[in-house]
C-alpha cells in the first residue's frame, strides 16, 4: 500500500457516503465529509447521534456496510485498528483506557510501541541497540511529558490520578505514536472549567506545534466553536450540518436538534 | 574586609571558573534528568549572554529585568548584566501584569529576560505602557514560533550574537567586568511590601558579597554543599543563598523541574543546606499529618509514640545536652523506624543546616523539625539587609528568638517605640528614586529601621514580636500582637491562614482560612459532602473543628499573664482563601491587614457585634485574570475563653 503525501489544506481523509448498521439499528446513514490536513475538525451532535461510531469507522474498528473511506489518497474497504495506527491514525477514548497500574511514563511509552524495532530477544538481553533505542524513545516521551506539563506525575500510577489528568496522559500516549491524524473522543467530558481550558490549549498546541490534524468529538458546544476550524453535526446517524463554526451556529437544523425543536 | 580582587560577582564567578572549573554550579532537571552546568559553563554562558546583550545595545547603567522561575539560565542573567555594567532587577514571576508594569517603568528597564511564552505574553500586554523596553529575551522557545515582534529574541540567539561579538572583541568582557568596584550597585530588588507600592531596594556589591561571605564563613559552607533553589528569584533570601553564597563557596544550586515537582526533586537532590519560609515547613507538616492519618493503625501508633519520644528528648540530643540512656536508646530506635524514613521521604536526610526566614514560625512546628534531628534555625533579615542580621548558633537555638546579631551586625532597640534597628554590612544603599522613604528608614548614623517590634533578651538574643505598626492594645491595655496569635492558630493543620483583630477593641476576634487539603481530606473520611471551598468552609462540622483549635490557642494564651486578655472570643471562617492575586497577601504570603480590613469591613463589624451571621460581597480574581464577585453569608461562632492559668509544668 502506498500513500500519497498530503500538503496542508488538502484533504487528508475523505468519508464517502458511509452507512453503518447493527442489526436493525442504523447508527450512521449516508454520511460524507472530509478532514483537511492541519485543521481541527469537530463532530458534534446529541447523545446517540453516531459520533463515536463514526470515529470507530475511521480507525477501522467498525466496518461500514456501505461507502468508502479514503485516507491519504488510498481508498480502503476493510482495515484493522492496528493497521490504522500504523498508517498514522491515533486516538483517545471516551472512557479513559489506560493501564491503571502502570506509571504515566510507562503508559506513554506504550504509545511508542509501533516505532520500536528491537526484537523481543534483544529487548530481553537489553544491550546495545535495544538500550539505545529505548533511550531515544524515552527522550521523545519526555518531550511529550514536558509538552503536557505532567512532570509531577511522571512516576505516579495512572489509576491514582484524577480524571482530568488521566485524560491528559491518554492524549500523551496517542501523541507518542506521532499520529498524522488524531481522533479524540470527548477529550473534555467530565472535566471542570479549568481542566477544559487546559485541554483546549493542549489540543491547539498539538495542532500548532506538531502539525497534527485533529478530529474531535465533543458535547460542549462553546468549546467546539472556540477551537475548531470546521464542525460537522450529526443527528440520528445523519449529517444535518457542516461548515465553519459561524455557519453551524446559525444552522436551523442544528439549533432544532440541540434545543429539541425538531423532535 | 572584602578582597579587592573579588568584590563583585562576575569576579567571583571568574575565579570559580578558574579554580574549580569542573565543580557543579547549577543543575536543572529537564526531560526527567538532572543537567549539570559547571562553574566554567556558568562563566562561558554569562559571557556569551552579556556580550549578546551589549551587541543588541545594552549599555552600562541600563536595567535588565528577570522574570521567571528558578532556572540556571536566569541566574546567569545576573552575572552577565553585572559584568557589562548593567543592573539586574528580578521580578516575581507570578505578579500580575499591572504589578510588573509598575516595576518595569519605575526601574526604567531596557532589557527583559523571561522564562517562557507566558511571561512573554504578560510583557507584551503592557509593552505600550513601558516605553523604555528595547528587547525581550525568552529562554523557552516553545509556543514562540508565531511571534514575529522584532523586539523578541531567543536566549540562544542572543548568546550566539554574543559569541560572534566575543570573537571580534575578545578582551571586552573581562575588561568591563574589572571596571566594577564593590561600592557599585549590584542589584535592585523590589520589596513586595505589605503597604503601598513596592519599593526598589538598591543593594551594592559590598552589601551582597559581604553578606554572602560572612554567612558562608559562619556556617562553614563549602563547594560540597547543595541547595535546592525553588523560592522566587526576586526574594532577597534566594538571591543570598542561590547566587551570593553559591558564588562565594562554590556550592551547587539545583533548580527543580517545575513548581509541582519540588518535593520529588528535593528528595532526589537531598540538599545539605535548605531554606524555606515557615509556610512551607508548616505545609509539609500538614501533609505529613494527613498521610499519617491514612496509614494503617500500627504505623499510626508507632509514629505517634516515637514522635512523643522525639518531643521529649530529640532537641536535647541534637544540642548535646544530657539525656537518659533509655531515652537515647528509644530515640535511636525511633530514628531507625520512623525519623530516618520520614526524613528520607522529605528529602532531609543529608541536611546540615536548614533555615527558616521571612516570617516568624510557630514554636511547635519549629520544635517538631528540630526534634527529628534536623538542624533548623531561624534567620532574621529583610531585603534592606540582604537577609542577614541575626543567625542562630548551632548550640543555642530557641524557638522564640531569632538569635544573636550575626558577625558584623549590630542591633539596637529603640527605647521609645520598641522598634528593632540594625547596622550591618548588608545594609542597603537606599530606595531607588525615593529619597523620602530612604531617609525614613536609614538614618544618617547608619542605623536602619526594620519596622519590627522586638526585645533583646538579657543574654543578647533578639526576639521579634510583630510588625511594629501592627502591635496594638485592647481597651483594657492588654498587648495585642496579632501575628503572635495567628501563628499559634496556623500551627493547626486545618488552619492555613488567620487574621486577628482587636486593636482598640475590648476583645480579640479572628478570620480563619481553612486548609482545603487537610479539611477536605478530613471531611471525605467522615462522609461529609461538600461542593466547593465556600461550601466546605461554612459547614457546621468544620466550624466545630476550628472552634476546638481556637479554644486550644486560648488555653495557651491563658498561661501567659501578659496575653491572657488577648484570647479570641469570636471567629468566622472566610468563604474564600486569602490570595496574593486579590492583593490580600504579599507575594511572600504575608497578610496585608489594611486591605483585608477594608474589603471585609462588614465581617469585622459583625465580629464585634452580637450578630451570628454576616453578609459579604467581595471581588476575587480567577487564575486566568478574570474577576468575579463572591457573595456569601458567613456564620460567626463564639469561642470559650479561659481565666489566667499557671503553666502546667
Amino acid at each position: 500500500m502506498t500513500h500519497q503525501e498530503v500538503k496542508p489544506g488538502e484533504v487528508l481523509l475523505a468519508v464517502n457516503d458511509i452507512s453503518l448498521s447493527f442489526g436493525a439499528v442504523r447508527a450512521i446513514s449516508d454520511v460524507s465529509f472530509d478532514i483537511k490536513k492541519g485543521e481541527v475538525r469537530a463532530i458534534i451532535g446529541p447523545n446517540g447521534a453516531g459520533k463515536t461510531s463514526m470515529l470507530n469507522c475511521i480507525n477501522g474498528f467498525y466496518h461500514p456496510q456501505q461507502g468508502t473511506i479514503t485516507y491519504k489518497g488510498q481508498t480502503r474497504s476493510q482495515m484493522k485498528p492496528f493497521e490504522a495506527a500504523a498508517q498514522g491514525i491515533g486516538r483517545t477514548f471516551q472512557n479513559v483506557a489506560l493501564f491503571r497500574g502502570m506509571s504515566t511514563l510507562d503508559n506513554i511509552m506504550t504509545g511508542r510501541n509501533l516505532k520500536m524495532k528491537s526484537s523481543l530477544l534483544s529487548s530481553m538481553i537489553w544491550w546495545g541497540a535495544a538500550q539505545k533505542e529505548e533511550l531515544q524513545h524515552r527522550r521523545f516521551v519526555e518531550d511529550i511529558i514536558d509538552f503536557l506539563e505532567i512532570e509531577a506525575i511522571r512516576k505516579t500510577p495512572v489509576g491514582r490520578l484524577p480524571y482530568g489528568l488521566q485524560k491528559r496522559v491518554e492524549l500523551g500516549r496517542a501523541l507518542a505514536a506521532e499520529p498524522e491524524l488524531l481522533l479524540l473522543d470527548e477529550p473534555m467530558a467530565g472535566m471542570n472549567l479549568e481542566e477544559k481550558e487546559d485541554m483546549c490549549r493542549f489540543i491547539l498546541d498539538v495542532n500548532d506545534e506538531f502539525g497534527t490534524t485533529i478530529c474531535l468529538i465533543e458535547h460542549d458546544m462553546g468549546v467546539v466553536m472556540d477551537i475548531s476550524d470546521r464542525v460537522m453535526v450529526l443527528d440520528y446517524g445523519g449529517k444535518i450540518g457542516d461548515g465553519v463554526p459561524e455557519e453551524v451556529r446559525a444552522n436551523q437544523n442544528v439549533i432544532d436538534a440541540y434545543l429539541g425543536g425538531g423532535h | 574586609m572584602t578582597n579587592k580582587d573579588l568584590d563583585t560577582f562576575p569576579k567571583l564567578i571568574r575565579r570559580n571558573a578558574t579554580e574549580r572549573p569542573d565543580v557543579p554550579a547549577y543543575r536543572e532537571k529537564e526531560y526527567g534528568i538532572w543537567q549539570t552546568y559547571t562553574w566554567k559553563d556558568v562563566y562561558d554562558n554569562s559571557r556569551a549572554l552579556g556580550l549578546g546583550m551589549v551587541d543588541l545595545g545594552l549599555q552600562r547603567g541600563d536595567a535588565v529585568a528577570i522574570i521567571g522561575s528558578n532556572r540556571p539560565q536566569l541566574y546567569w542573567v545576573f552575572s552577565a548584566s553585572q559584568a557589562v555594567g548593567a543592573l539586574p532587577v528580578p521580578l516575581y514571576q507570578d505578579g500580575v501584569a499591572e504589578e510588573i508594569q509598575y516595576v518595569l517603568n519605575h526601574a526604567e528597564v531596557k532589557f527583559v529576560v523571561v522564562e517562557d511564552q507566558e511571561q512573554v505574553d504578560k510583557v507584551l500586554s503592557i509593552i505600550d505602557e513601558c516605553p523604555s523596553i528595547r528587547t525581550v529575551i525568552y529562554k523557552e522557545t516553545r509556543g514562540m514560533r508565531h511571534y514575529k515582534q522584532p523586539i523578541l529574541k531567543s536566549y540562544d540567539e542572543v548568546q550566539e550574537l554574543g559569541r560572534v561579538y566575543d570573537a571580534k572583541h575578545p578582551d571586552f568582557y573581562d575588561a568591563e567586568a574589572e571596571k566594577a568596584v564593590g561600592s557599585d550597585l549590584a542589584t535592585l530588588m523590589y520589596t513586595s511590601g505589605t503597604t503601598g507600592r513596592p519599593k526598589g531596594v538598591m543593594l551594592s556589591f559590598n552589601n551582597m558579597v559581604d553578606a554572602g561571605r560572612l554567612s558562608v564563613e559562619f556556617e562553614n559552607l563549602t563547594e560540597k554543599d547543595k541547595v535546592l533553589s525553588y523560592l522566587p528569584m526576586a526574594w532577597v533570601g534566594d538571591h543570598l543563598f542561590s547566587y551570593s553564597q553559591a558564588s562565594q563557596a562554590g556550592f551547587s544550586v539545583n533548580c527543580p523541574e517545575n513548581a509541582e515537582t519540588v518535593l520529588t526533586d528535593l528528595r532526589e537532590i537531598g540538599p545539605t543546606y535548605y531554606f524555606a519560609p515557615p509556610a512551607i515547613f508548616e505545609n509539609m507538616l500538614t501533609q505529613m499529618m494527613i498521610r499519617i492519618e491514612d496509614a494503617s493503625p500500627i504505623k499510626q501508633k508507632m509514629f505517634h509514640y516515637f514522635i512523643g519520644v522525639a518531643k521529649r528528648c530529640g532537641v536535647q540530643i541534637m544540642e548535646g545536652k544530657p539525656v537518659s540512656l533509655w531515652d537515647r536508646f528509644l530515640y535511636k530506635l525511633g530514628d531507625f523506624l520512623v525519623f530516618g524514613p520520614l526524613k528520607n521521604t522529605l528529602g532531609f536526610s543529608q541536611i546540615r543546616v536548614a533555615y527558616t526566614a521571612g516570617a516568624p514560625m510557630g514554636p511547635e512546628v519549629f520544635k517538631f523539625y528540630r526534634s527529628l534531628g534536623i538542624n533548623l534555625k531561624q534567620l532574621y533579615g529583610q531585603t534592606e539587609s540582604c537577609a542577614y542580621v541575626c543567625i542562630q548558633n548551632d548550640t543555642d537555638v530557641r524557638p522564640d528568638t531569632v538569635g544573636p546579631p550575626a558577625p558584623g551586625c549590630e542591633i539596637m532597640i529603640d527605647d521609645a517605640t520598641g522598634e528593632v534597628l540594625f547596622k550591618s554590612p548588608g545594609a542597603f544603599v537606599g530606595y531607588y528614586k525615593n529619597e523620602e522613604a530612604t531617609k525614613e528608614t536609614k538614618a544618617d548614623s547608619g542605623w536602619v529601621h526594620t519596622g519590627d517590634a522586638g526585645i533583646m533578651t538579657d543574654d543578647g538574643q533578639l526576639k521579634i514580636i510583630d510588625r511594629a505598626k501592627d502591635v496594638g492594645k485592647l481597651v483594657d491595655g492588654t498587648l495585642f500582637a496579632p501575628q503572635y496569635i495567628e501563628n499559634k492558630l496556623k500551627f493547626f493543620p486545618f488552619i492555613s491562614e488567620a487574621v486577628c483583630h482587636g486593636d482598640g477593641k475590648d476583645t480579640v476576634t479572628a478570620f480563619i482560612n481553612i486548609d482545603m487539603e487537610a479539611v477536605g481530606n478530613w471531611a471525605e473520611r467522615r462522609g461529609i459532602a461538600y461542593g466547593s471551598y465556600q461550601d466546605l468552609a461554612s459547614r457546621d462540622e468544620v466550624y466545630a473543628q476550628i472552634k476546638e483549635c481556637v479554644e486550644q490557642v486560648n488555653r495557651d494564651l491563658a498561661i501567659d499573664s501578659e496575653l491572657v486578655g488577648a484570647q479570641i472570643s469570636r471567629f468566622l471562617v472566610l468563604p474564600k482563601a486569602l490570595d496574593a492575586d486579590d492583593g490580600e497577601l504579599t507575594r511572600t504570603r504575608k497578610v496585608r491587614r489594611r486591605i483585608i480590613a477594608e474589603r471585609y469591613a462588614p465581617l469585622i463589624e459583625a465580629l464585634f457585634s452580637d450578630a451570628n451571621m454576616a453578609k459579604i460581597e467581595s471581588e476575587m480574581t480567577f487564575e486566568d485574570g478574570r474577576k468575579g464577585i463572591l457573595k456569601a453569608d458567613v456564620k460567626i461562632a463564639d469561642s470559650e475563653t479561659y481565666p489566667a492559668m499557671r503553666a502546667a509544668s
